[in-house]
């Protein structure tokens, strides 16, 4: 499901509404994933604390908000611009891609919870096409 | 048989006590229908669904939204028996209806986000948690007579 000129649009206009926030949304969308789905703890077993509003939650959530960020400005070739994220996650992390999907319901329900009013359907339709395009792009390497 | 904490019976409770059915109900299957498409194919006859604008101000959608929502109010009036509260809607939209059942997730999915939009920051993570557990024993529910 590819994005076209519209949904391109409004994902570029809800992320430069949402970029001031993007750590502590990251955080809380990671924070309430490994809360909700606990299952996706057993990729974190180094850490010390996975409850929302921990030290390694924070910071965590602020890299992962940065690199979607990051994306949003590689949407014309996501592929070629995720190629090392790519790598890292098919040959280090090896992350069950079936998670990605879980993290981007975690991504909607944040920015739905901060900015209520700009989180219109049709924001929310283009945001999951891109989220679904990048979680393609992110495991593009891992057969 | 599903286990609830006092915690998460009281939790699911409290989101009913305070459940606006009109607003959530109209909006939650508006934006089912908006974001995920596909899902219109059972609105056939439900009037004009052209455009996000047309999904949204549809009054036919809006009530039937209220409809699905009050749907779960057996659920929470049968906790501890959800399987068997649901066996003959289960029937109804398996061999009438013929929805297939993956929709029920996404149906619950744009609820549990029409939820957090109005409830903000009182969404907690542990609220979301007893409402999806809960949301995901209605659909496993709603699609347990199919065959």
């Amino acid at each position: 499901m590819s994005l076209n000129a519209k949904d391109k649009s409004l994902i570029t206009g809800i992320w430069s509404k949402i970029s001031s926030k993007a750590p502590e949304l990251g955080a809380e969308a990671l924070g309430r994933m490994l809360t909700v789905y606990p299952q996706t703890k057993t990729y974190f077993s180094h850490w010390a604390d996975t409850s929302p509003g921990s030290a390694p939650v924070k910071k965590h959530g602020a890299v992962i908000m940065a690199a979607i960020g990051d994306a949003v400005t590689k949407m014309d070739d996501l592929v070629g611009g995720l190629s090392s994220l790519s790598e890292l996650h098919a040959f280090k992390l090896r992350v069950d891609p079936a998670n990605f999907k879980i993290l981007a319901h975690n991504i909607h329900v944040t920015i739905a919870m901060y900015f209520p009013a700009d989180f219109t359907a049709e924001v929310h339709l283009a945001l999951d096409k891109f989220l679904q395009n990048l979680a393609l792009a992110l495991a593009e390497r891992y057969r | 048989m599903v286990e609830w904490t006092d915690q998460e019976r009281t939790l699911i409770a409290n989101i009913f006590a305070n459940l606006d059915y009109e607003d959530i109900g109209s909006k939650a299957l508006a934006r089912c229908l908006i974001v995920y498409p596909w899902t219109q194919r059972y609105f056939g006859g439900f009037g004009n669904l052209y455009n996000a604008d047309a999904i949204m101000n549809n009054p036919m959608i809006s009530a039937h939204g209220v409809k699905i929502l009050h749907g779960l109010d057996r659920a929470v009036k049968n906790m501890d028996d959800i399987k068997n509260a649901y066996a003959t809607l289960s029937e109804l939209h398996s061999e009438k209806l013929h929805v297939d059942p993956d929709n029920f997730r996404l149906l619950s999915d744009c609820l549990s986000i029409v939820i957090a939009s109005k409830m903000g920051y009182d969404f907690t993570p542990d609220l979301q948690a007893a409402w999806q557990k809960f949301l995901t024993v209605v659909v496993f529910a709603l699609g347990r007579q199919y065959h």
